[in-house]
């Protein structure tokens, strides 16, 4: 296999230009109740139906940190492989909006509680490392809503206090595709912890993407911009690309990149301002006096360590060394935790190489052709595992397996019932085979002669009738041995 | 005026255990005394109906289990109390009715006490006289052109003239001793953590902390033990037992050692403050304490550090009245000119410049020069008090520099207003329990009162040191009734 070589510039007409990128992903926290108030979480319930007096920002009302959230976010600190902090502060970051009801955001901005620490990526053309610059917690605002009244503005609190993971990224992403990359592994290792489903169409991860280009060769970054809330990762490969070109033609042109906030239209496929630097917003952070500040006990973090679940980079280099399977499998297997988990529950007493290439071969076929993830597989994992059983003991050949497969689809059925019920179970028995080839030869007498002066293709014509003539059941290898003897 | 609203809360507690007489008619004196007292303007919220419900109720339950059973007691209108309206003494929260009970208020009925009334207050606890209120000026009893302090002014004016046994304010910066000490009643800021701040309209979240205001040191004692406690729903709030203050209070304080800060003896501080001071100097001798000449050499810093970090606080507090959610709400073209209508006409002219100065202080390029210092400042403040209360027990000082001032005379120059709370706001800012006991009368007959400033959790001694001055001083209240 040849490696590819990155190859991501945007060639201007001047010059080539490198893409830098940095991104803050929001990461909703997986946790039943908000960051600072026992309201339930959960996605798509009524408006406002889900606000204590705490979220909705009432008079005397005092947040209350959930400890839950924090061991969340300790967590993936510890699946990022970064620094966690002993101390932290909780800030009151201040700005007016109708959907943030105490008139100010409580978040972490100079004493994170995550520091530096790093994600590993496996491009086509090596593997890079990206390097994670903190996480801090803090609170989701609610939701304005513009378009149900031609008058008023609504405002749902359902998502106000939601407990948010900020997971600022070292500006060490090159293109488009490393931030898909990234993207699909940071949800990765979330989704195998469990601190975050990673649901962006709900919203639970969603990015503020940071560009600039500059000169290949040029040591200093240029200006950037920021192209605020990304939901999807379509949206941040298209917003990227049309904002580094945008910014290589106006450097071309003599132009200057204004530091300003971006936002990208998904209908025109194109990044308009927002605000400017000068508008940005003065938020006025300071230690939010109604928190003391965080102080985590060393014992906590060595038992969330301890804890800790198996995560996509130690479980692909585990399937690699011990399953034997090529770097490229591991990958696949290990790239969505519902993946591996399925693998891990085929390959019970079963080929792995083996059930590796029904997984990535047959199953995604069928997975890819009703557009559904694994976790809502017609077929189980026990029972594909034991269809590969059947193929491993000789019970059937790889042939009938694939009908036996079909037929599996339609009710998550057990191969061993279909194999049973419909007689597919393979003929190895020897004289039931030479019966059925003795057949066949005195009916081909003309081909056998044919065969015998030199035709040996011929040789898979025989295989083939006898298959037909068993209805695909007999043993392949079986009917080889014997039709060589016979036909010599 | 009845009799009974003449007694003490402790009093008016065993009167009913002991059937002398029933809690309506407790009731009843207090109600007949508040509806003659309007010129006083100390009420927002009457509850006099329910209140007079409540106790007939009680009367035929009679469960005397409570610390306070059978006692009617208004409060400050900065306590958010369930279905009463509660406005912080500001427009922007004139018809705000919770759905909740703040904790202090909730502990206050648990112990068996029910609400007479919601006592008016300085617009979101920011004053010194009460005359920053949207419901008016407070007036003094002991003079009708007087202001009552603030910004508990409500509660200390009612609670001097007759109108509740007892009551409860909170002290941002000295908001319950100084219109204690104007109003010749007791006032206590317990430690910061003692009671909840849960449900109580915030001022400056780091310094804010629920008072008992009472008629004397006994009755300080029995309210503070039935307010305070530590609650899950305020992270501040310190989880630590409540001493049984009333029957721990004694006035044999024989060699406890009191500290006298010599920074305390301000500029220009009238020579009867002086002279106050050495009285209570000789009442606590008297009684066999040990004094001690100390040094809280940052004091003099101590107002300007208070000045940016609650005001800091406020403006970040005070965002969430924008007209949205509840409280008044003005029209406007749009959300940016509705939040700037709301909060021009809801707010008072102190609350905005608090608000302003807040903003500034907080703003990038001036944080770290205003806010970060004056956190350093809070901290060298506490490390002075950390170190005289090695050496000593208590600190002794002046509550306020002046009695009682006129109504007007200082609402027009913040910097003099500001400085009345000289001799209070270290303590906030180092979370200190503090005590104002009236200890004599200036040359006007008008109240003074002594500060006594304890170890943190330590309001114990504070309360028997008090104990001892009012028994010595035999402060009587020589007010004429006026109102009625």
């Amino acid at each position: 296999m040849t490696e590819k070589k990155f190859d991501y510039y945007i060639s201007g007409e001047k010059d080539k230009w490198e893409v830098i990128i940095g991104l803050e992903v929001h990461a909703q926290v997986l946790s039943q109740s908000k960051l600072f108030s026992s309201s339930s979480t959960k996605f798509g319930s009524e408006p406002n139906t889900q606000v204590s007096l705490v979220d909705s920002g009432f008079p005397g009302m005092l947040p209350v940190i959930n400890q839950f959230c924090v061991e969340q976010s300790i967590k993936t600190g510890l699946g990022l492989k970064a620094k966690i902090n002993l101390n932290s502060v909780f800030d009151r970051k201040n700005y007016f909006y109708a959907d943030l009801p105490q008139g100010y955001q409580i978040s972490q901005y100079k004493n994170p509680i995550v520091g530096e620490g790093e994600v590993i990526l496996d491009m086509p053309y090596g593997i890079k490392k990206i390097g994670i610059e903190r996480l801090h917690l803090e609170q989701d605002a609610g939701k304005s809503i513009h378009d149900m009244d031609p008058e008023n503005s609504f405002v749902d609190l359902n998502r106000s206090g939601v407990a948010l993971m900020e997971i600022v990224s070292k500006p060490d992403l090159r293109s488009p595709q490393e931030v898909n990359f990234y993207i699909k592994k940071l949800r990765s290792i979330m989704r195998y912890l469990g601190t975050c489903d990673g649901n962006m169409q709900e919203g639970s991860l969603r990015a503020d993407v940071n560009v600039s280009v500059r000169k290949i060769g040029d040591k200093k970054f240029g200006t950037r911009c920021e192209i605020k809330n990304v939901n999807s990762i379509k949206f941040m490969e298209m917003a990227i690309e049309y904002e580094a070109n945008r910014q290589v033609q106006l450097l071309e042109s003599g132009k200057i990149i204004d530091q300003e906030t971006r936002l990208f239209d998904t209908k025109k496929n194109s990044t308009r301002s927002m605000r400017s630097k000068e508008d940005a917003h003065d938020y006025r952070y300071f230690p939010d006096p109604d928190l003391l500040p965080l102080n985590l006990d060393k014992g906590l973090i060595d038992k969330l360590k301890k804890e800790l679940p198996e995560l996509p980079d130690q479980k692909k280099e585990r399937f690699i060394k011990e399953h034997n399977l090529s770097s490229y499998e591991a990958n696949i297997l290990v790239s969505e935790k519902e993946i591996s988990d399925y693998y891990e529950e085929v390959i019970k007493g079963c080929d792995k190489k083996l059930a590796t290439n029904w997984i990535t071969v047959e199953l995604f076929a069928v997975l890819n052709k009703y557009n559904i993830s694994i976790t809502q597989s017609p077929i189980s994992a026990k029972n594909l595992s034991s269809l590969i059983k059947m193929i491993t003991s000789g019970k059937i050949s790889g042939k009938i397996a694939k009908d036996v497969f079909e037929k599996m689809q339609s009710g998550d059925k057990d191969p061993k019932q279909i194999v049973e019920k419909e007689g597919l179970l393979q003929q190895s028995d020897p004289k039931e085979l030479e019966k059925i080839i003795v057949t066949v030869i005195s009916k081909n007498q003309d081909k056998v002669t044919q065969y015998k002066s030199g035709k040996e293709k011929l040789f898979g014509y025989f295989v083939g009738e006898v298959m037909k003539a068993s209805k695909g059941k007999a043993n392949p290898q079986l009917v080889n041995e014997i039709l060589k003897k016979k036909l010599h | 005026m009845s009799k009974i609203s003449e007694l003490s809360l402790t009093k008016i507690v065993n009167g009913i255990k002991k059937k002398d007489f029933s809690s309506e008619e407790v009731t009843k004196s207090f109600i007949d005394n508040s509806k003659k007292s309007k010129k006083l303007n100390t009420y927002i919220t009457e509850c006099f109906d329910e209140a007079l419900k409540f106790s007939k109720n009680f009367d035929k339950k009679k469960d005397y289990k409570g610390l306070l059973s059978g006692v009617p007691i208004a409060v400050k209108d900065l306590f958010c109390t369930k279905n009463v309206k509660t406005t912080a003494g500001s427009k922007i929260l004139h018809n705000f009715i919770p759905t909740y009970e703040s904790t202090v208020t909730s502990n206050l009925w648990s112990q068996g006490a029910f609400l007479l009334g919601k006592l008016n207050c300085d617009e979101f606890a920011m004053g010194s006289s009460n005359e920053t209120s949207f419901f008016g000026n407070v007036k003094n009893p002991y003079g009708e052109k007087l202001v009552p302090g603030g910004s508990s002014g409500g509660s200390a004016s009612a609670l001097a003239a007759g109108l509740t046994p007892a009551t409860i304010g909170t002290d941002t910066g000295g908001s319950i001793r100084q219109p204690a000490s104007f109003t010749g009643t007791v006032g206590l800021k317990p430690t910061y953590g003692r009671c909840s701040r849960w449900g109580i309209v915030a001022f400056a979240s780091s310094l804010d902390q629920a008072g008992p205001m009472t008629i004397n040191v006994e009755d300080s004692a029995l309210l503070l033990q039935a307010m305070s406690g530590y609650d899950s729903k305020d992270s501040t709030s310190v989880d630590k037992k409540v001493e049984n203050y009333s029957s721990n209070l004694t006035d044999k304080i024989k060699g406890l050692k009191i500290g006298i800060p010599k920074e305390y003896r301000v500029d220009k501080m009238p020579t009867e403050i002086d002279d106050l001071w050495k009285k209570g100097i000789e009442y606590l001798k008297d009684a066999g304490a040990i004094i001690k000449n100390i040094s809280l050499e940052h004091t003099m810093y101590a107002l300007p550090a208070y000045y940016i970090v609650a005001p800091a606080e406020a403006s970040s507090n005070l965002a969430r009245y924008d007209g949205v959610k509840y409280g008044h709400r003005a029209r406007g073209k749009n959300l940016i000119e509705m939040y700037e209508n709301t909060r021009s006409e809801g707010f008072g002219n102190e609350v905005k410049r608090r608000i302003l100065i807040g903003t500034y202080v907080l703003s990038s390029g001036y944080y770290d020069a205003y806010y970060l210092k004056a956190q350093k400042v809070r901290k060298l403040i506490k490390n002075d008090f950390d170190k005289a209360f090695k050496d000593v027990d208590a600190i002794l000082t002046p509550s306020t520099p002046s009695s009682a001032f006129k109504i007007g005379d200082k609402s027009d120059d913040p910097v003099s207003m500001y400085l009345n709370d000289i001799f209070t706001v270290p303590v906030n800012l180092s979370g200190l329990p503090a005590i104002s006991v009236p200890a004599g009368y200036d040359k006007n007959n008008l109240p003074l009162g002594l500060q006594l400033i304890g170890k943190a959790f330590d309001e114990q001694t504070i309360l028997n040191l008090s104990l001892a001055i009012e028994k010595r001083a035999n402060f009587k209240k020589n007010y004429k009734i006026w109102w009625s």
